[in-house]
């Protein structure tokens, strides 16, 4: 209730403030389990993805983040766990973290139950619109779950509009390009190889204005 | 003021019975044609989308049409603001051009003529360069300005004048008042858009601009100013305090300003190598495609009324 309340107001924002060109929105799976796979380079490519899901579907959405930045106060957990969905994955093992649970056991659980994960490879925001090489967790995701589809989604203007360490939202029409469903074929680098080579065929549909 | 709604009904539903017609044709041709004509049917179905748009905002009130004015020039702006090179730097200037939108519109809900005059052409051109030096970024700073201070002036400064065509009261010759005045714009503005490209297409030989638009020719361009001139003398007497005279003048005034306001987005489209602005609008492309004409003829036709008629 609270979810869908949030989303319908981001969406307007989303349609009115930046404007979306999407390209080949049937592409997006609805119905998991399936894993979208998207560049990062704002908070905003998490509340773009969910505006661009029926509301109805959004319960069974979930965003895979960091529970170092959005599980770090009572607060921002609450926040993040009950309106936004996230499943929290520990990024980095201190020593002494206990290494008996694996930090995938959350996405694994909710692909067994069904849903569709919205899992932004790259690891961290970075600089805006630049992409770095992804982290192969996915590939296990893919590897447990053959039978998902693993969608890939490259989004251009977030960066612009939000960048990290701002604030400030400037207005800017973004563009997001949903790319052909991949599956697990066998092989950890040949899946993280093709799958890097579908977002760089993405990011190459269309010239982007210069932005230094 | 009967009377003056009564002309006012009569002209949009004129506009409503022509593109009716206008849509029979196109469904006639598409059944008949081998060829895709996807396109043409899809801008057809936009054009009915606009006209509701513009129909429902006229008919509610004067200040509900600002704010869609307004809204066409944040779109339009945010359009040109995606497709040209900015500076990461400048992202707090940029913001500050979006600003100038509601404050622009509101001189003119204002009616205060004075300042919806200068706004933009002295404070914000004087302030976007000292905002954006606050970067302390010199490099493409030039750029950077010049820029900036295009998109404000086409997208906000040109477009801002034919919403205050709607606050100019009726007078004597002319019970229509604005409202009557805007229509006029804005029918004979896209109509001469969809003139020329018609007659472009029927008997388009010689180009008239090849170096910028290459499907521009001197024949649509022609019949376009024919078309136009003929139905501006036609309906000036309608809704406008022009004289036979001013009608004529009018009717070349805007087809011809039409044609370097479309030709002007074309350059810009062709240096940055882009079809189209955008996709906002189905079969036509971007906003600043629909309006490149008005960016032209707005103030243009604003200005040649004012200067005779206010």
């Amino acid at each position: 209730m609270l979810q869908k309340a949030f989303y319908i107001v981001i969406r307007i924002a989303v349609l009115f403030l930046l404007g979306l060109n999407v390209r080949r929105k049937e592409l997006l799976p609805v119905k998991g389990p399936a894993i979208i796979v998207a560049n990062h380079n704002s908070h905003l490519d998490t509340m773009v993805l969910m505006a661009l899901m029926p509301l109805s579907r959004l319960k069974d959405i979930k965003p895979v983040a960091a529970a170092d930045y959005f599980f770090s106060s009572p607060a921002k957990a609450w926040l993040s766990e009950h309106v936004l969905g996230i499943i929290p994955v520990e990024r980095r093992r201190k020593d002494g973290h206990d290494r008996s649970k694996d930090p995938l056991q959350g996405c694994y659980d909710a692909l067994g139950d069904g849903k569709v994960l919205i899992l932004f490879p790259e690891g961290s925001r970075g600089e805006p619109e630049q992409m770095t090489d992804l982290k192969k967790g996915v590939s296990y995701l893919a590897e447990r779950f053959p039978q998902a589809p693993v969608v890939p989604v490259f989004t251009h203007g977030l960066g612009k509009a939000l960048p990290r360490g701002s604030f400030l939202l400037v207005p800017f029409f973004c563009d997001i390009f949903v790319g052909e469903p991949m599956t697990w074929e066998g092989n950890r680098i040949q899946f993280m190889s093709a799958l890097q080579d579908r977002f760089a065929a993405l990011s190459k549909e269309k010239t982007f204005a210069p932005w230094e | 003021m009967n009377l003056q709604l009564q002309t006012l009904h009569w002209a949009l539903i004129g506009i409503w019975g022509l593109l009716a017609v206008a849509s029979v044709i196109v469904y006639a041709i598409s059944r008949r044609s081998r060829k895709n004509m996807s396109e043409l049917v899809e801008r057809t179905r936009s054009w009915w989308v606009m006209v509701a748009i513009f129909t429902v905002s006229f008919l509610v009130s004067n200040t509900l049409s600002i704010i869609v004015f307004a809204l066409i020039s944040f779109l339009a702006l945010k359009e040109y603001f995606s497709m040209i090179p900015t500076r990461r730097a400048d992202r707090r200037v940029l913001f500050w051009a979006y600003l100038a939108i509601p404050v622009q519109y509101f001189w003119v809900y204002d009616s205060y003529y004075g300042m919806f005059a200068v706004f933009i052409p002295v404070y914000m051109f004087l302030f976007l360069p000292f905002a954006s030096l606050l970067t302390q970024q010199t490099e493409g700073f030039l750029k950077a300005v010049g820029t900036l201070n295009w998109g404000l002036m086409l997208c906000v400064f040109s477009i801002s004048h034919a919403a205050f065509l709607l606050i100019l009261p009726p007078t004597a010759e002319n019970s229509a008042g604005g409202p009557g005045l805007l229509l006029f714009l804005i029918f004979l503005t896209q109509f001469n858009d969809v003139a020329q490209y018609t007659w472009g297409k029927l008997l388009g030989r010689h180009k008239i601009v090849p170096g910028v638009s290459p499907n521009k020719t001197w024949e649509g361009f022609l019949g376009g100013v024919a078309t136009t001139f003929v139905l501006a003398l036609l309906t000036a007497p309608l809704v406008t305090p022009f004289d036979m005279a001013h009608a004529a003048l009018a009717g070349l005034l805007i087809p011809i300003a039409g044609f370097i306001g479309d030709v002007t987005v074309s350059a810009l489209k062709r240096d940055l190598g882009v079809k189209d602005t955008g996709s906002l609008i189905p079969g036509h492309g971007g906003i600043l495609d629909r309006i490149d004409s008005l960016t032209y003829t707005a103030p243009l036709f604003f200005h040649f009324t004012r200067y005779f008629y206010y």
